[in-house]
């Protein structure tokens, strides 16, 4: 059992490695979503069934689809990015290295933790957190709902196109200098 | 094969999974800064946000408290609107300035 977590973890971190390292945006989206499924591995492995099974359906199902889409639409999918400065990316490996050292450095010699409540196998199933979500939480799950409407507005907002106004001779807002020229 | 999902809890010690969750957590928050494409920016964000949602559950299972699962669910769909809008803030930018580099969005800079 051991020897699966750390299968799993040996593959989370290499896949997320590529995610940052890969040149291509295609290659970061393929690992990312591999990254995901052993996360969703190790869900599994805790035994939270509900959450992986939400994991991989919203993450892996829609997230990086979307991600998808949007390389493909905006045409991405090639490996002509301009790099950072070399100073930058010292700088950037450094500053997450030292993170890591600090946080982890901070857990070796923090305060024990012990568990507060009797061990439960079965708190990750359906059954359980479907409970809790709609008894104590109900309320923000219904105000999350809220958030995804004014998501979607915002979304419908931001992405449409610059239409020219209905009346073009009243203002010239939307219309192309030559386009006013031909007008006049 | 049950029993031994439901003894994993209790074999993988918490410290490897606070250890895990540091290490995706910093590999995305190096990424942040190290890359200029804002797609691979928006994926590093994703990646910081389950490193977060995996200790959490980790967490969870330790304490047999589902409340922290119900929390990994609503960051769940947190971050799944804000891909959206990001998505389409990213989608604007390629359409104004026909480039996805963040180098690029610096007009609020003072």
């Amino acid at each position: 059992m051991l020897a699966l977590f750390y299968i799993l973890a040996a593959l989370s971190v290499v896949s997320a490695l590529i995610v940052v390292s890969a040149r291509n945006p295609i290659n970061s989206v393929i690992a990312l979503v591999v990254c995901f499924l052993s996360i969703a591995g190790h869900y599994i492995l805790l035994n939270a069934q509900f959450l992986a099974m939400v994991h991989v359906i919203v993450y892996t199902g829609a997230i990086m689809v979307l991600f998808l889409f949007v390389i493909m639409l905006l045409n991405l999918n090639t490996a002509t990015e301009p790099m950072k400065s070399l100073g930058m990316r010292v700088a950037a490996v450094t500053g997450g290295g030292l993170l890591f050292i600090t946080l982890a450095a901070a857990i070796r010699h923090g305060v024990t933790i012990s568990a507060t409540n009797d061990f439960d196998p079965g708190v990750g199933l359906v059954k359980t957190v479907g409970h809790v979500l709609f008894t104590e939480f109900l309320l923000p799950f219904e105000v999350s709902s809220v958030l995804f409407l004014s998501a979607i507005v915002g979304v419908v907002m931001l992405a449409k196109k610059e239409t020219p106004s209905p009346h073009p001779l009243s203002d010239g807002e939307g219309l192309t200098p030559a386009e006013l020229e031909r007008r006049r | 094969m049950e029993e031994g999902i439901i003894t994993a809890i209790r074999i993988v010690p918490l410290e490897h999974y606070i250890l895990l969750s540091f290490l995706l957590f910093s590999i995305g928050a190096a990424g942040v800064v190290f890359r200029r494409n804002t797609i691979i920016i928006l994926m590093c964000l994703e990646l910081m946000f389950n490193s977060v949602n995996l200790l959490l559950t980790a967490f969870s299972a330790h304490h047999s408290d589902p409340r922290a699962q119900v929390f990994v669910f609503f960051i769940m769909l947190v971050a799944a609107a804000e891909v959206t809008v990001g998505l389409s803030i990213l989608v604007m930018m390629k359409r104004n300035v026909d480039s996805v580099d963040v180098n690029q969005l610096n007009r609020l800079k003072g």
